[in-house]
């Protein structure tokens, strides 16, 4: 199990084996408020870092969720589309939106680690 | 993927302080009201005929064999369900209504008794075009007071809406690039914008390019800078922007638009801030809408259809869409087709027929009524009374761009100052004062926004009872009675509704109950 790594558009990512699982964050799912929707990209979907991967809605809004690393998804939290409640009861567990097994694993270490995702969520 | 509202969508526990229930259901004269299905009655109707004596149905298999699924009911039982619902409206005509984007002003009852005049009210778009010679006259003179007011050589009068405008203001950009023979495929909007403005660039196939806004609420204009490039087709900026303040650097940005060869799209649906004021066509702009159900009084929203002429520079002048009325020696005169204007080149038509005329005679009557000096003042008023507001309110409500200065016609406030009471608390709570809540976490730039537009037909009075309850509740929020907002409204027929169980489990229709449950 390898550390949890976070981007600025408030998404975690956590990689095993060079798959990486990716998530919103709680204090995303907090600001959003009540998930209604997850929109999810079909399994072999290539994902480009930084770019729209996934939507997700919430009583008033629907948000762009984006891929923090380039690779193809191979699994998705169909989960979700049945009880999308899961996002804001357990974002960074039950609520995960995809796995993406990577181009690159190693620019993972570019993103964020929690005490620098806590320290930048703080200056908001 | 963050949005910045932070609403709160659930009702909370706490229980109506009122708990007093009546037998009926009703609470004093205010009505529960069932849905007319529910209402209905089998062999109840509404009329009472005789049958007809010695007919033979010809309908052979065609005959209704099952049931209609209408609700039988009486006469009075329909009059009485549709007007117990009509007064369930809450209307500009029944309290203030300060929704700030929206501009819910007062509709003068001249303007409807000229639309109901029988020569506008009874004619049709297919009747021929000698028998209507005053329809085409209030168009061409509508359009005439259009153009001189905002400073523009052209106008499109059929868009029926806002949004519809500037479908059609682009719409005229993308034709006037293609007959430069070039392509471009960026608009660029900024965060501010009304969301129709990307969705109408993305609608017509352009590229959305986000501009940030400065702490002072208004676009950046080096951050724009940035992002220009000969495939930018156009800019398009709302001013007064959704802020409620004026874009001063409106200039800059026409320059550094028209530097690399695109169009500046102005949104001018804030326009009844600056009507009279401020000639649009004197800030760059090429092409603008125009919301007769906003700036000039037309109904709005549930009251009436929209109308959005677009005023075009002389850059965009040619490409107006067909129908339009020309002023010539003989009378007035409709041009149908390209081929009737040789200086022409429409790019298409936005609708069949040749817009709202209903709107059309409504809003000249506003101009006829005011004059050129009252229209300035229509837009001297709405401002003053935004910032009485602002004023009013700064030192209990976080106003996050009051120290930029004065706003336009609305004012902007969240819920920043407050600990567990949020701005969506704060509408609810207005209700119960008897006031329709103002537009509530739009902008989307400002967390918890609250956007008020007074408008100028509210008088002195009527403000001092808004301000004096807005007071109160920061006063009851600052004092942490936390319990006073949560499940408010308390006096409305229904107190806070769930709304994210609305959400997720919708009920999108009525299902009429089993036949043997209701046979029983």
């Amino acid at each position: 199990m390898s550390e949890t790594r976070f981007t600025e558009q408030h998404e975690w990512v956590r990689i095993e084996n060079g798959v990486a699982t990716v998530g919103i964050t709680r204090y995303a799912a907090e600001q959003l408020g009540d998930v209604v929707y997850v929109e999810l990209p079909a399994i072999g979907k290539k994902v480009e870092a930084e770019k729209e991967a996934a939507v997700v809605e919430s009583v008033k809004a629907a948000s762009e969720v984006y891929a923090p690393l380039s690779g193809e998804v191979v699994a998705t939290n169909d989960a979700l589309s049945a009880d999308p409640a899961k996002v804001n009861a357990d974002p960074e567990g039950e609520g995960w939106f995809m796995k993406i097994r990577l181009v690159n694993p190693g620019d993972a270490q570019k993103l964020m680690t929690r005490d620098a995702y806590d320290a930048f969520v703080k200056g908001l | 993927m963050m949005n910045r509202e932070g609403r709160a969508t659930t009702p909370g526990n706490a229980a109506r302080p009122d708990a007093f229930q009546t037998h009926s259901g009703h609470r004093a004269l205010v009505q529960e009201e069932p849905l007319i299905f529910e209402l209905g009655r089998p062999g109840k109707i509404g009329v009472d005929l005789p049958e007809p004596k010695g007919t033979q149905s010809r309908l052979g298999n065609t005959a209704r064999r099952g049931f209609i699924g209408l609700p039988d009911l009486s006469e009075p039982e329909v009059v009485r369900h549709y007007v117990r619902l009509s007064q369930k409206n809450f209307s500009i005509d029944t309290g203030m209504f300060p929704l700030g984007s929206c501009t819910m002003k007062h509709n003068p009852r001249l303007n409807e008794k000229m639309a109901r005049l029988p020569g506008f009210a009874d004619i049709h778009p297919l009747q021929p075009q000698e028998t209507v010679p005053g329809a085409f006259e209030v168009m061409d003179e509508l359009a005439r007071w259009l153009k001189v007011l905002t400073g523009m050589p052209a106008v499109a009068m059929s868009p029926k809406a806002g949004a519809h405008g500037e479908l059609c203001g682009l719409m005229a950009i993308k034709a006037a690039i293609e007959a430069r023979g070039e392509k471009r495929t960026r608009i660029l909007v900024p965060e501010s914008a009304h969301g129709t403005n990307p969705a109408t660039a993305a609608l017509i196939g352009f590229t959305v390019d986000s501009i940030p806004a400065t702490p002072r609420g208004r676009v950046d204009l080096a951050a724009m800078k940035a992002k220009l490039g000969p495939d930018v087709a156009a800019v398009m900026v709302t001013n007064p922007n959704t802020c409620g303040l004026f874009e001063n650097e409106v200039r800059e940005i026409a320059d550094a638009i028209h530097g690399v060869g695109g169009y500046f799209y102005c949104d001018g649906a804030n326009y009844n801030a600056i009507v009279g004021r401020v000639r649009p066509g004197d800030l760059g702009i090429d092409a603008m809408h125009i919301n007769l159900h906003k700036t000039f009084s037309t109904p709005h929203g549930g009251g009436g259809p929209g109308a959005g002429p677009v005023v075009f520079s002389d850059a965009l002048a040619p490409f107006v869409p067909l129908p339009y009325v020309v002023s010539e020696a003989g009378g007035h005169r409709l041009v149908e087709h390209a081929s009737e204007d040789p200086a022409a080149k429409p790019f298409g038509r936005m609708v069949a027929f040749h817009g709202q005329m209903g709107m059309f005679t409504r809003a000249l009557t506003y101009m006829f009524s005011h004059g050129a000096d009252g229209l300035r003042q229509v837009a001297e008023d709405a401002v003053l009374n935004a910032n009485y507001i602002l004023a009013s309110l700064k030192d209990v409500y976080n106003a996050p761009f009051a120290a930029s200065g004065p706003c336009m016609h609305e004012a902007l406030f969240d819920d920043t100052a407050f600990e567990g009471v949020t701005t969506l608390d704060i509408a609810k709570a207005l209700i119960d004062e008897g006031f329709h809540p103002m537009t509530v976490y739009f902008p989307l730039v400002v967390h918890g926004a609250m956007l008020v537009e007074p408008t100028e037909t509210e008088s002195k009075e009527t403000l001092d009872v808004f301000i004096a309850s807005m007071r109160g509740l920061a006063e009851d929020a600052r004092a942490g009675k936390v319990e006073r907002f949560k499940g408010a409204p308390f006096l409305a027929p229904r107190a806070r509704l769930d709304e994210t169980a609305a959400a997720r489990k919708p009920v999108l229709r009525w299902e009429p109950p089993k036949r043997a449950e209701a046979a029983e």
